[in-house]
């Protein structure tokens, strides 16, 4: 059997091409932006005419995926965690319309915030919107739970919820892969009122997604991912989640791990397992990436007095990602340390790039600012939000996709004038537009930086819905033409781009300053393809 | 045979192409194989690390416990220094002294070189220095690999295998160069170790 060295990510990407779909929907965000790049990329992809393309967020993603299962055919949407808040009415309502075609949200959580705002987990909106989840704890099983999920979607008639973490997302290991089986037809629903959530139909439907639940149970218990392992010490079990499983096994290299464990990677959690584990056990730890989850339902489930401990008992911290080394403490077990970090070791924060325009425009803006109070500055998520550190130490906010404009807009309501908000490109088109529509409707006294490198730079240069579009966009929108300025962020023209901020702060209504120039990477990488295409023009 | 390597760095260094050479071999002899990688953020001129875990039976966890690791493989003397934590007693740290200074408070350059030299087992090496000698500066990295090799528990002659296998489309005068920065790197480690 031939093995692929696959990313979890790419994995995950090839069990859904080999899995039937038509399409991936998706808008970058780490860890989960490789998914949706590997199928834009691979080859039997292309040749089937697989859908790839980048949407413009994570809520036009979810439900262009499910139109296409409306239509019969199969389809993933991805995203990473905090997308599925953008997501989630669309998300929620999925699981009472269910689907056609088999439908597949893939979330990668990021435990620890390596790139996030925060380490919500996902396994908390699968819950509540009712629906299975596929939690993997390697490579291999991603492939495999994908590949196999859109039938399992089909079979229940929802959609089915695969959750990775950044850890599975961006290791590597050997994957075997399966057949490839076919796409599925355009077939219409055979209840045409099935996707109408009036209240009358959609009280119908939910009654039905609540019949469900039993089944969907039943399903988890019978799962060949979930596993009840017997040990010989009884009065002891372990519930391990998804790639928790791993940091178990790290432990008991030989495979002896004396306690009786309950392998879970397939939820809802199996009643009948509970069940069997309240029979001997006196004591359940659980392990499990994220929040308490787990940990939560069987301290209700278990219909005895059994002690439960894990992340909410303080056997395992609280919050960041597990290692082998967490759950050896958990167990009791000694861990051994390697030499202390010398003192003179210092931190090493991620910078912006040497010759980035960024730069270029935080330093006009400090200028322009520097007569006013500090704390004039909302900013957003992507590279530039790296202006919060020294040297520029330049904006005060960064909170969700789109909220520079909207918190700029609220703070310039309470008074503080001037206020300005810094957003890129791509995060202008994902969810910035709404919120300058509020503004030029209220008729707000804000500037709007949009820092446009022409394209998603932070997740590695995907294409930006807003290339070419910026200005007829703000225009559009009802901002006055004459206060919609385009300016080259390069230090030969600081002087320049101080005296527009000082112009557009004077004006009293909505500015928008446009600083274009193309993201140094992205131009790094252009120019590589060029120079390789001139010296082989023929490949 | 288990060998735990952890890769460190600095965004942009390219330690990611080290561990992928590294796995192709390892790959080849059919042995099991877990990379975990940094992505995101970091690559931002950060510090970036990856666990590589290379062994003849199944790998259970993506990340190597603390105090387990075989290797430290840096490309570069600070970051060296903040994974030692994961080093093993009996394991290796092998590393560039060419230091990449990307912040205002690097400490001082010697100070860092004496710490790596208080370590029980270590490889300290100017890859930088000996790349520019062969002709290419960019070869510091395959000279980092040259060094590591005595210490991966395979054999020297895959892992140059699967250099040469890499720089093919580039032509042989590139092959050729590489080959000689991995060897320099080796030789060096052989005579230093």
């Amino acid at each position: 059997m031939q093995k692929n060295l696959f990313l979890g990510v790419e994995a995950i990407g090839q069990g859904a091409i080999d899995g039937g779909i038509s399409g991936v929907y998706a808008y970058p965000g780490t860890p989960s932006t490789e998914i949706t790049e590997f199928i834009q990329e691979n080859e039997l992809a292309l040749q089937k005419g697989i859908r790839s393309k980048w949407s413009a967020n994570e809520k036009t993603a979810y439900e262009a995926a499910l139109g296409m299962s409306y239509a019969g055919k199969r389809s993933m949407v991805c995203m990473k965690h905090v997308g599925l808040n953008v997501a989630a009415d669309a998300f929620i309502n999925s699981a009472i319309t269910g689907i056609n075609g088999g439908l597949i949200v893939t979330v990668a959580d990021d435990p620890s915030m390596h790139s996030s705002q925060n380490e919500q987990d996902s396994r908390f909106y699968g819950k509540f919107a009712m629906i299975p989840i596929l939690e993997p704890s390697n490579q291999q099983e991603a492939y495999d739970m994908v590949r196999e999920g859109f039938e399992l979607s089909e079979k229940l008639e929802v959609p089915v919820m695969v959750r990775i973490t950044t850890r599975l997302a961006h290791s590597r290991a050997g994957v075997v892969r399966s057949e490839v089986l076919p796409e599925k037809e355009v077939l219409l629903p055979a209840d045409p009122s099935q996707f109408v959530l009036l209240p009358a139909i959609a009280r119908r439907r939910y009654k039905g997604l609540l019949e469900k639940q039993e089944l969907f149970e039943k399903t988890a218990k019978k799962s060949k991912y979930n596993e009840y392992i017997k040990g010989e010490d009884k009065s002891f079990g372990i519930i391990a989640c998804g790639i928790a499983f791993n940091y178990l096994k790290e432990n008991y290299p030989k495979g002896d791990c004396p306690y009786t464990v309950l392998k879970l990677s397939q939820y809802p959690v199996p009643q009948k397992y509970l069940d069997k584990m309240a029979k001997h056990c006196e004591e359940v730890l659980v392990l499990e990436e994220g929040y308490p989850v787990v940990e939560e339902h069987i301290k209700a489930a278990f219909k005895k007095d059994i002690q439960v401990s894990g992340r909410l008992s303080g056997a395992l911290p609280r919050d960041g990602e597990l290692n082998a080394d967490l759950v050896a403490k958990a167990l009791g077990k000694e861990t051994q340390l390697g030499a202390d970090v010398p003192d003179l070791v210092v931190n090493r924060p991620p910078a912006l790039c040497q010759g980035c325009g960024h730069q270029d425009m935080y330093k006009a803006l400090n200028q322009a600012l520097d007569k006013y109070t500090k704390g004039r500055v909302f900013s957003d998520i992507g590279c530039y939000t790296l202006g919060a550190l020294p040297p520029y130490k330049s904006i005060y906010s960064c909170v969700d996709m789109g909220a520079s404009v909207t918190m700029a807009k609220g703070a310039a309501d309470a008074g503080l004038i001037p206020s300005v908000a810094v957003i890129g490109d791509s995060t202008f088109t994902h969810s910035g537009i709404t919120g300058l529509l509020d503004a030029v409707n209220d008729e707000a006294n804000i500037v709007v930086v949009i820092s446009d490198n022409e394209s998603v730079s932070m997740t590695g240069g995907q294409e930006s819905s807003a290339l070419g579009k910026i200005e007829s966009i703000c225009a559009g929108v009802g901002v006055d033409p004459n206060h919609i300025r385009v300016l080259t962020p390069l230090k030969k023209y600081h002087d320049m781009m101080v005296q527009t901020f000082e112009e557009e702060i004077a004006y009293d209504g909505v500015s928008v300053i446009v600083f274009r120039r193309e993201c140094i990477q992205a131009a790094a990488k252009r120019l590589r393809k060029e120079k390789k295409m001139k010296d082989n023009p023929n490949k | 045979m288990k060998t735990d390597i952890i890769l460190a760095g600095v965004g942009g260094q390219g330690i990611l192409s080290i561990a992928s050479i590294i796995g192709d071999a390892a790959i080849n002899e059919n042995l099991f194989l877990k990379q975990a990688e940094t992505h995101g953020m970091s690559q931002r001129g950060g510090a970036v690390q990856s666990h590589l875990r290379i062994s003849d039976c199944e790998i259970a966890a993506d990340l190597i416990p603390m105090g387990k690791a075989d290797l430290i493989l840096s490309v570069e003397p600070m970051e060296a220094l903040r994974y030692l934590p994961f080093l093993s007693p009996e394991g290796y740290v092998v590393t560039n002294t060419t230091p990449f200074i990307n912040i205002p408070n690097y400490p001082d350059v010697d100070a860092v070189l004496a710490e790596i030299e208080k370590q029980p087992h270590f490889v300290a090496i100017d890859a930088d220095k000996i790349a520019a000698e062969i002709g290419n500066k960019r070869a510091s990295n395959v000279v980092m690999l040259g060094a590591a090799t005595p210490f991966l528990n395979i054999e020297p002659e895959k892992i140059e295998a699967g250099i040469a296998h890499i720089f093919s489309r580039k032509g042989e005068a590139v092959v050729e160069m590489n080959r000689k920065a991995f060897k320099a790197g080796l030789d060096f480690a052989m005579a230093n170790k």
